[in-house]
């Protein structure tokens, strides 16, 4: 008999794409957030966008919200990324900038390998993010 | 296990389609009863090669060939192999015309063989995905040896217009120019249930058609090649199939073929013009129902099951498995269920940019399909999209 269960990535990749969680909707407020980080193309087919608020005093991080247009695994990545560096009322900068796509890939339960360059983007999304803020203050 | 009892509604049979019960009937005597080798000479053997070659003989009324002039293959990608590879392979160097949006089959032939140093000229298809056949003309040279075009494209399912190709084929043989004769192959993989299928009218060399597109068994297809017409085999062995394709028959599944073909043949009016009715109302409430939606290639001029629209801001893999979550199978043209992670070289073709192809999404129905399961994706779709586009930062401007 059939699996009728059967899913193409990992039950966890599943739970974050049926159910995103962290996610942008519509367009920021003003002051609502420091700054933003964008990448990804029309061409490849996945575009990410993310937005952060960052605690002054204790460099940590108090909002990360996330828009992306692509695959399962893109949104997936996208929300998993939120997840963690949500937890405990927010990581500090420093920590997430050490987040490595395979850290997110473990965190989904695992990618397939070629799924890793193209829709784990949320970290690369992420550091321009923190780029954009070093550079305005 | 049991748990997801969510009816499943299956709209990818451009892709594959369930084998017809009266082809498995028919193919049921021939695993292990008629088992015999058709080569020999003994009861067991004859009763096999009367099975192939009665599925033969009714093949070739339906193309309206001679029953030589068939040859069975593992499948549409063999078939189409053996067809440009057999065509060339006697030649060192020559001019191959194709299309921009053939097949991978024909396409990765015809790359192939430009590595080569064969020439290749992959023809425009137009906005709509139609070559215009005068294009074809003037692509045409004296070092052409093959023209290999698409009867209906599998991703679009715009119905090409092969007898006049053909007629501009055979105007440039009679004027002379040729310096050899131009075979003219067409690979009719979706053709079958829907478009005239005699090879004298549409005038080609070559044919391929394949098994599990048309409710027959997978693992089959079948290349008509025209009297006179000489190949090369591109496998060695025995000398089945007038020794192009060597290897023991493959006879249930040649049986299971001719039977598809028939059925296939019998109900091609009728249900040609059940499922344009539902095609055309399928792609009227797509349009009118979710915005930001196109259609993709000639609006009739295309196969009567086949649906092919792009919805912007939206991707196509997580529409295919949102749309698999509520019971629906469907296929995109998104480079995300790609191996090589390219988006759909049809959609690319026909001028449309990159998010096009990966928002592309085809439909494609079949025997079973009825207008209760086009409502019931429409009911479904429009939510997807909204909650895709919800957290999607793109926004194209149509």
């Amino acid at each position: 008999m059939a699996d009728v269960d059967k899913w193409v990535y990992s039950a966890v990749v599943k739970d974050h794409f049926m159910h995103p969680r962290g996610f942008l909707l519509g367009e920021p407020k003003e002051g609502e957030f420091d700054s933003y980080g964008e990448v990804g193309s029309l061409a490849c087919g996945d575009i990410i966008k993310v937005w952060i608020k960052v605690d002054k005093e204790t460099d940590k991080i108090k909002d990360f919200k996330w828009q992306t247009w692509g695959c399962a695994t893109a949104i997936a990545s996208a929300s998993a990324f939120a997840e963690m560096i949500m937890k405990n009322d927010g990581m500090k900068v420093e920590e997430a900038m050490n987040i490595k796509p395979k850290d997110i890939a473990d965190y989904l339960d695992g990618l397939p390998a070629r799924k890793f360059h193209c829709s784990i983007l949320a970290d690369k999304a992420f550091k321009k993010a923190v780029e954009n803020y070093r550079n305005k203050k | 296990m049991t748990k997801n009892k969510i009816k499943r509604i299956y709209m990818d049979h451009a892709a594959a389609a369930p084998m017809d019960k009266r082809v498995k009937k028919a193919m049921g005597p021939y695993w292990t009863e008629n088992f015999g080798n058709p080569n020999a000479l003994y009861k067991e053997g004859l009763i096999a090669r009367s099975a192939i070659e009665n599925a033969r003989e009714d093949i070739a009324k339906i193309l309206g060939a001679r029953a030589k002039e068939i040859i069975f293959t593992n499948g549409g990608t063999e078939s189409d192999n053996l067809a440009i590879f057999g065509a060339v392979k006697n030649f060192k160097s020559g001019h191959i015309i194709t299309t921009k949006f053939e097949h991978h089959a024909v396409l990765n032939s015809c790359k192939r063989l430009e590595k080569e140093g064969f020439e290749v000229t992959y023809l425009d298809v137009g906005k709509e995905g139609v070559v215009n056949p005068k294009d074809v003309a003037k692509a045409l040279k004296p070092e052409t040896i093959l023209v290999s075009i698409i009867y209906a494209n599998n991703e679009i399912g715009t119905v090409q217009p092969i007898k006049e190709i053909a007629k501009v084929i055979r105007n440039f043989k009679k004027q002379g120019e040729a310096k050899q004769n131009i075979y003219f192959h067409t690979d009719a993989c979706q053709a079958p249930g829907y478009l005239d299928l005699n090879v004298e009218r549409l005038g080609i060399d070559l044919m391929t058609i394949n098994g599990s597109k048309i409710y027959g068994p997978k693992g089959i297809g079948l290349l008509y090649i025209k009297n006179g017409i000489k190949l090369e085999p591109l496998l060695y062995g025995g000398e089945q199939e007038r020794k192009l394709r060597p290897g023991t028959e493959n006879v249930p599944a040649i049986v299971g073929l001719a039977e598809a073909l028939k059925i296939a043949d019998k109900d091609r009016e009728k249900e040609s013009a059940r499922l344009i009715k539902l095609r055309d109302y399928f792609i009227g409430r797509l349009l009118g129902e979710i915005p930001k939606t196109v259609l993709n290639g000639h609006a009739t001029q295309r196969l009567p099951n086949n649906i092919n629209v792009s919805i912007l801001d939206a991707e196509g893999e997580s529409i295919v498995l949102y749309l698999d979550e509520a019971g629906v199978a469907c296929s995109t043209g998104s480079a995300c269920t790609s191996e090589s992670l390219e988006p759909s070289h049809v959609i690319l073709a026909i001028g449309k940019p990159h998010a096009y192809a990966h928002g592309a999404m085809r439909f494609s129905l079949g025997r079973s399909t009825t207008k209760k399961d086009i409502d019931y994706v429409m009911k479904v779709l429009p939510d997807i999209i909204k909650k895709l586009r919800m957290f999607s930062p793109v926004n194209i401007k149509i």
